[in-house]
């Protein structure tokens, strides 16, 4: 073979190992998905979605409590988290280029990159040591600390994107600062900026690590923000790790909600964004 | 190479089909290359993006050791059809090319093609010089080493010699091995035509090298290239009409896809053949 | 007029402080995670100092407190993962953002990311009942002469070292691979070009775009192993949790994020919990210094270019709009 064969080779199979990296990836994928899918849906019946956990050693109940619980900690968490994320978004937007933008920016993508653990523990020094019992706030406060570097930092590109003109007309016919961003920047980019919210919901709602000792668990459906209070992930996780088979089911059926709410999640993630970018193509 | 002459004569009048204003232009028998060696040539080159056609039969001779310049308003396919020489446009996906180019009487488009072979031997020098975040030497050396074309020990002697034909060398003889992003952009782009004579081309496709170049270093380049020309085969695309009159022999003035006339540079610009030739030269449109 | 534009002026300022205190909150939130987790660990940090980490036994019922073996464990396993995953992850990234045909482009960038969105629980779950037999088997297969070399020792237990980090590895490809994309779409396909232009092979061109943007794929790798490092559910569901410290791929060992986990809410004593956040400290430090790096790495590579979705830039440059290029 002279050179330009060998060249020519090399190209060739390095082609070829990159197809197999992406086929070898998606092999747990699919193993995954499938997996969960098979094991669990036989388990997802109407007991499932409506009856509460049975004692242990029983068969039977359900994980209604712990989805239940798992919205209402989301709703918390997005209580302030969006609002925080949103606001500072506009800051970095507007004043992107001072220098405390720059810092805001930095500790936002080192604040996505601490372990989800971490954060339980600050939100345990901060609202469970001092009562000394865990709560349903706890955990929203965990949940939502995680979330707001995702929204601001969401927000910030996306009202980036839209046109400085817009905010100048405004402002031409007298509005304030602020009422320019809010009534005119804001709901240009509204879309996005639910997409945004949308995929920070989608994933605190699957984490497990920050409620462990925030949130904790909760045998029964409870509204309180003062008491512990159970969740999906977190009732997977005690279900999988128990030596009961039929807890074991009902994991898989947990797990199985919980994928298919972040598929439904991605997909409308992507058809937003699709259609965002149609707009602005035009 | 000089079959072309008397075989091909319907290509000139074909080259005019397309054209939107159909008029006598030169006679069927004189090609305005008649006489020359080619080294490249298309006939009735149609060039597809998807469904969408972008060039109509595009039938172009291009002489050897001569400068062609491609002159028309943005838009008119002059650097597609020129990124057709060295098949560049291959890289695009969902891309189609219909006739033949030629080069050195062989089909490029054929199924016996090796492109990279095809594009060692016609190089191209880009709008925006793109250097590589390598040293000076490396980034010469580059075309060298990958194509195995000398062993190392000559591979210093090689990159001076294409440095000196770029009339960079006694610019950075003495930092060959510094980093090539901390020159000029004007240097920037020698370096770049360095980078692409090193490999010993028999074309050098040019697309506007110097429209992101000041005046001083758009004269640099433009010297250059008459002195290229003895060496090498070079096709320029060029906005500026007063460079493609300072430079070349012969021009093609291309609109809307289609090639519409293509001479002798002076003839071209003193008087062209074509209506439309005349007002885009004038100024009346563009 | 001058009233007016006083009034502006201190609109501006009103709305710059009003919505640059949300911005300081984001900074106040890191801040205070850092104060709050040193105010917690001050006891354990003031009996222990710098043993606590030099320590080979973590026995705190038996008051033992050393805590070598979680670094050990978040290491190994960590590292591993990332020898597995990345070559797999630039694989990818390579293949969606150079080798793909179009139309195959986003149906598979789309998988990736679903991949980066289940959580952690999920491949724990998938973990401990799929991947921990298939890794036991793995180990009763292993011949006899191998099982000498400590690399391979241990009885088959199925959880250990190797189901950790192949569970790691699985999570981290896609966050990796689209990191990496990113910085990939932020080189100027000129580079390409011009590699194609002096006759380059296909991985020839992609070579000089990755050399170009090599910056910003170490970045990218670094960033999956800070993932990879604070990965806490999936770890502990398949690793074994024994504070030991073996160089085995089939010993159950432990990570810091994980013992964390799991003995938080047993922490029977102030002396223990505090122990365990001291732990969860130098957890944030490491992955802060570890994204502060490999987002500096990222930047200075992306810094013209802002290439983040959904951005309505084609990539090919070329692409005729309306039929005829230049």
């Amino acid at each position: 073979m002279n050179r330009t064969q060998r060249r020519k080779a090399l190209s060739g199979f390095v082609v070829f190992l990159c197809g197999a990296a992406v086929v070898l990836a998606l092999i747990p994928l699919f193993f995954v998905f499938g997996y969960v899918l098979q094991k669990g849906f036989s388990s997802l019946n109407w007991d499932f979605f409506t009856k509460m956990p049975k004692p242990v050693g029983e068969t039977g109940g359900g994980m209604a409590n712990a989805m239940l619980g798992t919205a209402y900690l989301i709703l918390i968490a997005g209580a302030f988290a969006i609002p925080v994320g949103v606001i500072a978004g506009v800051y970095l937007s507007e004043y992107g280029k001072k220098w405390f933008a720059s810092l805001v920016r930095f500790t936002a993508d080192v604040l996505n990159g601490v372990p989800s653990i971490v954060i339980g523990i600050f939100a345990y020094g901060l609202a469970v040591l001092p009562v000394k019992h865990f709560s349903a706030l706890a955990g929203g406060l965990a949940l939502g600390f995680m979330m707001i570097p995702i929204i601001t930092r969401t927000t910030e590109e996306l009202l980036n994107l839209v046109p400085g003109t817009l905010r100048e007309g405004s402002l031409a016919l007298g509005a304030t600062r602020a009422r320019a961003a809010f009534s005119v920047m804001v709901p240009a980019a509204l879309p996005g900026i639910m997409t945004g919210i949308l995929v920070a919901l989608a994933r605190i709602a699957g984490e497990t690590a920050p409620l462990l000792f925030t949130a904790f668990n909760n045998r029964y459906f409870s509204t309180s923000l003062v008491q512990p209070i159970s969740s999906l992930p977190v009732q997977v996780y005690t279900y999988a790790v128990s030596p009961y088979d039929d807890w074991h089911r009902q994991a898989w059926a947990g797990a199985l909600v919980l994928v298919g709410f972040v598929f439904v999640f991605s997909v409308l993630a992507r058809v937003v964004t699709r259609r965002l970018e149609r707009m602005h193509r035009t | 190479m000089t079959e072309t002459m008397v075989s091909d004569m319907q290509t000139p009048t074909d080259a005019k089909a397309g054209s939107p204003a159909p008029g006598s232009g030169s006679s069927p028998a004189a090609l305005p290359t008649a006489g020359r060696t080619l080294r490249m040539e298309s006939k009735k080159l149609d060039f597809f993006y998807g469904a969408k056609q972008a060039l109509w039969e595009i039938s172009l001779q291009i002489p050897e050791k001569t400068v062609t310049a491609f002159i028309g308003p943005s838009g008119c396919g002059k650097s597609t059809f020129l990124r057709c020489l060295n098949r560049m446009n291959d890289i695009i996906p969902d891309t189609r090319v219909e006739g033949d180019v030629l080069l050195d009487g062989n089909d490029i488009y054929g199924s016996g093609t090796d492109i990279v072979d095809l594009r060692r031997r016609v190089g191209m020098v880009f709008q925006k010089s793109n250097p590589f975040p390598k040293s000076i030497l490396d980034n010469v050396a580059y075309g060298l080493r990958i194509n195995g074309m000398a062993p190392k020990s000559e591979i210093p002697e090689r990159v001076e010699k294409a440095l000196r034909r770029a009339a960079l060398w006694d610019e950075v003889k003495d930092r060959l091995d510094t980093s090539a992003m901390g020159l000029s952009g004007g240097q920037q782009q020698r370096l770049c035509i360095a980078r692409a004579v090193a490999v010993e081309p028999e074309v050098l496709l040019m697309d506007e090298p110097c429209s992101a170049l000041d005046p001083i270093a758009t004269t640099k380049v433009e010297e250059l290239i008459h002195e290229l020309k003895r060496d090498f085969t070079i096709v320029i695309v060029t906005h500026n009409m007063q460079q493609a009159a300072r430079v070349s022999e012969f021009t093609a003035f291309f609109m809307l896809g289609r090639l519409v006339e293509h001479d002798r540079t002076e003839k071209l610009f003193t008087n062209p053949g074509q209506k439309i030739t005349e007002d885009y030269i004038t100024g009346r449109f563009g | 007029m001058k009233t007016s534009s006083r009034r502006r002026s201190a609109d501006d300022r009103g709305f710059r402080l009003g919505t640059g205190f949300f911005a300081f909150l984001v900074v106040a939130l890191v801040a205070g995670i850092f104060f709050e987790l040193y105010r917690t660990s001050t006891l354990s940090l003031q009996k222990f100092g710098f043993r606590f980490w030099t320590g080979k036994t973590w026995d705190p019922v038996a008051g033992e407190f050393g805590a070598f073996p979680f670094i050990w464990g978040t290491l190994y396993s960590s590292i591993l993962a990332m020898l597995i995953s990345t070559p797999i992850a630039l694989g990818i990234a390579i293949f969606l953002s150079e080798l793909s045909p179009r139309r195959l482009r986003t149906p598979l960038a789309f998988l990736t990311e679903l991949l980066a969105a289940v959580p952690s629980i999920v491949y724990g779950l998938w973990g401990v009942f799929v991947l921990v037999p298939i890794v036991r088997s793995l180990q009763v297969a292993t011949p006899g002469w191998m099982k000498k070399i400590p690399l391979f020792s241990g009885p088959p237990l199925g959880v250990g070292m190797l189901s950790a980090a192949l569970v790691l590895a699985v999570m981290v490809i896609p966050f990796t691979s689209s990191v990496a994309r990113e910085v990939l779409k932020a080189v100027p396909s000129t580079q390409r070009e011009a590699a194609y232009a002096l006759g380059a092979t296909r991985w020839e061109a992609i070579l000089a775009a990755l050399r170009f943007g090599r910056t910003g794929i170490i970045g990218a790798v670094i960033l999956g192993f800070g993932r990879a490092v604070g990965e806490t559910m999936a770890v502990t569901m398949v690793i074994g949790n024994n504070p030991q410290v073996s160089a085995s791929l089939f010993a159950p060992q432990y990570t810091m994020a994980a013992v964390i986990a799991n003995e938080f809410t047993e922490a029977a004593d102030n002396l223990y919990l505090s122990a365990l956040i001291e732990i969860g400290l130098v957890l944030f430090a490491i992955t802060v210094v570890i994204n502060a790096a490999s987002r500096f790495l990222i930047w200075s590579v992306t810094r013209e270019i802002k290439v983040k979705p959904p951005k309505p830039v084609s990539t090919m440059a070329f692409a005729a709009p309306t039929g005829g290029g230049k």
